[in-house]
């Protein structure tokens, strides 16, 4: 721990800091344009100049350790200045270099309003330029339908590039020519095809690299900024919605470590225009095979009607991917109170829930766990399309080194070598033979590629003896980790939101409706099962958008978008999260809880709660973890071993991971404009690459 | 330097002939296993030779899969260098005309007009008959001689436009050339002969030389000359400075010491 002086004032730091960060703890501001603490570092802005006594020159403070400063003649602690007019110079120097190629086009620039470059001038640089020379200009490039470019106003960094090269782990970016000539691009303008190519946006310090959905749309400081938590993956990742009025803008990360350091995936990113597209923003009912606008309570008088002639046998309900806690509750309750037992939130038809108690269903190392893993088993799951930004935790697990990984299920790219074991059931099979590993902390990450199938449960069991054979579950290390899908899906199996005494589950549902043994069919924002097989079943559908369900329904009663109202949803290993309204649900749109409270009051079996609150409050009496917001509570590892009791044949089927294409997984991820140009866009470049 | 792109004529394909393979794989073992990358400057450069002196896009794809890298890395090497011709070049010569500063002083322009006119208006373009194409290169190393041209690895020195359109129509005739300086000169030595060391006489052993004995070294100072000096030092130190220094330098040496401290 070397103790260095930094204006003045000592300061001890740990081994290993930069000089600019040690700058920062000691509170003195070093502006900078191309260092970033999550990448390499690279050294070329020099906007970090600081004065170290005993050079005569500036250096630069990203790239020198405080390892290697020297003490004076004397044993002097080693002096770092940062205000002196040496180092005002030197960064009056860089900025005015750095100005003689950018253009002054801040009106029009997307990037105005919060702009590396253009608060730095500001506080750093000079009022005037003695540049008369002409500025060069370079052409935009082509990097696929989310980034934007404007390159004249590039001042080469290189976080870009660096950052698809390590965090994003596809070599896409590049830096050609050189000196002034020096462009970013990708080879020949092919687009880039990383999952978490927008981050690029947030790195890039100028307006060279932007979001070309936001292209134009709005003004930082006309937006309402709402932080709030994402739902369009298991991971929970922190985000903050900027919306004008009722209009979401646009989404941006916010920083979590454990969750998702500060990146987000592309769909979490670029999702916002589906939340304006396709929506339900009135109730409709079905009458002579049409759809037509109705009231509520008009709604509500045909659903009544329906469900006092149906049995409770004869009902069920199915919960969609991106149903909150709150509502997966409120779900619950109306169904047993309606003695409804077939109730499922597993619309894949996963067997997760049913046994070996919590520890059976989460990713119980917790996700910043990956980074004390030295071995990682992935059984039927393709984290870089389930969950980009787990995927490069595990890929930053991997350069660190001294980890090994195998993966069981489809040979993808997941941006990292891996040791390939063997497509299903079989594989795993022959780990739960295996001699313990020598691996101090194993991990098991299983997807629901490997679950959410027919033999699923026998396929649990199967993992769960591996796990026992391997040793992924030690003192103070539970590595049997299920990686999910759905952003709801913890948390309604947090509430119990499963099939009761007797109750089907969804496989069971599904196939009651099609030889129609179902009378009532409740879909909470359940879009992912296959509506066309359904006989004469009266389906209501409580949802967002005009999907699946919607399409087959009889009754829509329009509800809220992760956006547009407060639930808790826990991700993948156990934390509970919860999001925060960031505009309102269109129309006469209601918030899934209150419309749920209606309901149940017109079905005479009205629910015990008046507001938001009172509902947590009753969720709390049975599931209190979800109050304690942002924590994990390990969950009992012994329950995992009746996971390995279960018994059944495995069929000899491949793992296919579920996520099939990452844009298209979810109904606003199906509505968004911007999403099916992805798609597209790969798909057409997997063509090419079958060619 | 401009910006640098790929030709938009590109051939269908690329391959090392057997011979390069074998240099190649042998170049690659110089490498650490897993470092093959680092081979990606001489193995371009192999291919260039190969493919009539530029580097097409197959080429660099070739190399790039043999090496196991991204094609955008090879791609940012290939356009970092200049050596790396991306478009094709005359199939006699690919002329690089020094432009720097020195060889400008000497009538590099004039270099210039001629491959303007006898090859292409533009640097980087096949003249019409396809012999030959241009370029302005950055310093060659070779300023004595100035204004030089290279063509592939020999350098043609001293020239003069006369000269240097003598040199390509010799190459169009496959008239031997001769590289290095073009009036006479013996490499760099001054131009019409030698201008010193040139008397005769050093030379026919007729001269003698005297030895030259080195000088005694100064007697050491007396023992007893430090003590002495300090007073007289600390004496003049409230003195103006100029005789203060003056007092002190006329004494030995060790007095200097507390003098210049004093300062």
């Amino acid at each position: 721990m070397p103790t260095i002086k930094i204006d003045g004032v000592e300061i001890e730091i740990e081994n290993g800091t930069t000089l600019l960060q040690a700058c920062e703890q000691s509170g003195a501001e070093v502006p900078r344009f191309c260092f970033h603490e999550r990448l390499s570092i690279a050294g070329n802005c020099r906007m970090c100049l600081v004065e170290v006594k005993g050079t005569p020159k500036p250096q630069a403070s990203c790239a020198m350790s405080v390892n290697d400063l020297r003490p004076g003649p004397n044993g002097e602690l080693p002096e770092v200045f940062t205000r002196t007019p040496q180092v005002k110079k030197a960064r009056e120097g860089v900025m005015e270099f750095l100005l003689i190629n950018h253009p002054l086009d801040c009106p029009i620039c997307d990037q105005g309003g919060e702009c590396d470059l253009q608060d730095q001038a500001m506080a750093y640089g000079k009022s005037y330029n003695r540049f008369v020379e002409n500025k060069r200009a370079i052409e935009d490039k082509y990097l696929g339908p989310l980034v934007k470019t404007e390159m004249t106003r590039c001042i080469q960094c290189t976080r870009c590039v660096r950052f698809t090269t390590e965090v994003g782990g596809v070599e896409e970016l590049g830096a050609t020519g050189r000196g002034e000539d020096m462009e970013i691009t990708t080879y020949l303008d092919k687009a880039m095809t990383s999952e978490l190519q927008g981050n690029v946006i947030d790195l890039c310090p100028v307006g060279a690299l932007t979001s070309a959905p936001y292209e134009f749309k709005a003004r930082p400081w006309e937006l309402r900024k709402t932080d709030t938590i994402d739902a369009m993956d298991a991971v929970g990742s922190n985000i903050r919605v900027d919306a004008r009025g009722s209009e979401v803008m646009r989404i941006l990360p916010r920083t979590h470590e454990d969750v998702n350091e500060e990146w987000i995936s592309d769909k979490t990113r670029f999702v916002w225009d589906g939340l304006k597209s396709q929506r339900l923003d009135r109730p409709y009912i079905r009458e002579l095979g049409k759809l037509r606008a109705a009231s509520w309570s008009e709604a509500f008088a045909r659903i009544v009607q329906r469900v006092k002639a149906a049995k409770p046998e004869r009902m069920g309900v199915i919960l969609g991917d991106l149903v909150g806690a709150e509502e997966a509750f409120s779900w619950k309750q109306l169904a047993t109170s309606l003695g409804i037992k077939s109730i499922d939130c597993r619309q894949d038809g996963t067997p997760l829930g049913e046994q070996g108690g919590r520890a059976g269903y989460l990713f119980n190392s917790s996700i910043a766990g990956i980074e004390e893993a030295d071995a990682i088993m992935l059984i039927g799951t393709n984290p870089r399309l389930e969950a980009p930004v787990l995927n490069a935790r595990i890929r930053k697990r991997i350069l660190k080194g001294g980890c090994i990984i195998g993966v069981i299920g489809e040979k993808a790219d997941l941006t990292y070598k891996y040791h390939y074991m063997g497509t299903g059931a079989e594989s795993l099979a022959t780990l739960a033979e295996h001699a313990p590993a020598k691996a101090q902390k194993p991990m098991f990450i299983i997807g629901q590629g490997a679950l959410a199938r027919s033999d699923g449960a026998a396929i649990l069991a199967l993992a769960a003896k591996a796990a026992a054979a391997i040793g992924v579950v030690k003192e103070n290390w539970n590595g049997f980790n299920i990686l999910h899908t759905a952003s709801g899906r913890v948390g309604a199996l947090d509430v119990c939101a499963l099939p009761g005494e007797g109750g089907k589950s969804t496989r069971g549902i599904l196939a009651a409706a099609k030889k129609g043994d179902l009378d009532v069919l409740f879909l909470g924002g359940a879009d992912e099962i296959n509506t066309n097989e359904f006989a004469t079943t009266f389906v209501v559908y409580v949802g967002t958008h005009g999907d699946a369900g919607a399409h087959r329904a009889d009754v829509i009663l329009p509800a809220a978008a992760y956006t547009e109202k407060s639930v808790t949803y826990v991700n993948t290993e156990g934390r509970a999260q919860m999001t925060t309204r960031a505009a309102f649900p269109p129309g006469e749109a209601r918030e899934d809880w209150a419309i749920l409270r209606a309901l149940s009051e017109a079905l005479g079996v009205t629910q015990a709660w008046n507001s938001l609150e009172e509902l947590r409050q009753a969720m709390y009496a049975i599931a209190p973890q979800l109050a304690a917001l942002d924590q994990l509570f390990p969950a009992d590892a012994a329950a995992l071993s009746e996971l390995g009791r279960g018994e059944g044949k495995t069929s000899s089927a491949a793992f296919i991971s579920p996520v099939k294409d990452f844009y298209m997984t979810n109904p606003i991820a199906r509505a968004s404009r911007t999403m099916a140009e992805c798609s597209a866009v790969k798909n057409a470049s997997k063509l090419q690459a079958a060619e | 330097m401009s910006v640098r792109r790929l030709d938009p004529v590109q051939p269908e394909s690329f391959a090392f002939s057997a011979e390069n393979m074998a240099w190649a794989k042998k170049t690659i073992g110089n490498y650490p296993v897993g470092k093959q990358a680092s081979a990606v400057i001489a193995l371009l450069w192999r291919a260039q030779e190969q493919n009539a002196g530029w580097l097409s896009k197959p080429a660099m794809e070739y190399v790039g899969q043999m090496l196991d890298m991204a094609f955008i890395r090879v791609y940012e090497v290939a356009t970092f260098y200049t050596m790396f011709q991306l478009s094709p070049v005359g199939r006699k010569a690919h002329i690089q005309v020094c432009g720097t500063t020195p060889c400008m002083l000497r009538g590099a322009e004039d270099l210039k007009k001629v491959c303007q006119r006898k090859i292409h208006h533009d640097p980087h373009h096949v003249s019409a008959d396809g012999n030959f194409s241009w370029e302005e290169a950055e310093c060659l190393g070779a300023c004595v001689n100035a204004p030089m041209v290279q063509i592939w690895k020999d350098t043609y020195e001293d020239l003069t436009p006369e000269s240097f359109e003598k040199l390509l129509d010799d190459l169009v005739a496959g008239r031997s050339v001769k590289p290095g300086p073009q009036n006479g000169r013996q490499l760099s030595a001054p131009e019409g002969g030698p201008t010193s060391l040139n008397d005769k006489s050093l030379y026919n052993g007729n001269r003698t030389f005297k030895r030259v004995e080195a000088p005694p070294p100064p007697p050491a100072p007396p023992a007893a000359a430090a003590p002495v000096a300090a007073p007289v030092a600390v004496a003049a130190a409230p003195a103006p400075k100029a005789p203060a220094k003056k007092v002190v330098a006329k004494k030995t040496a060790p007095a200097k010491t507390p003098a210049k401290k004093k300062r």
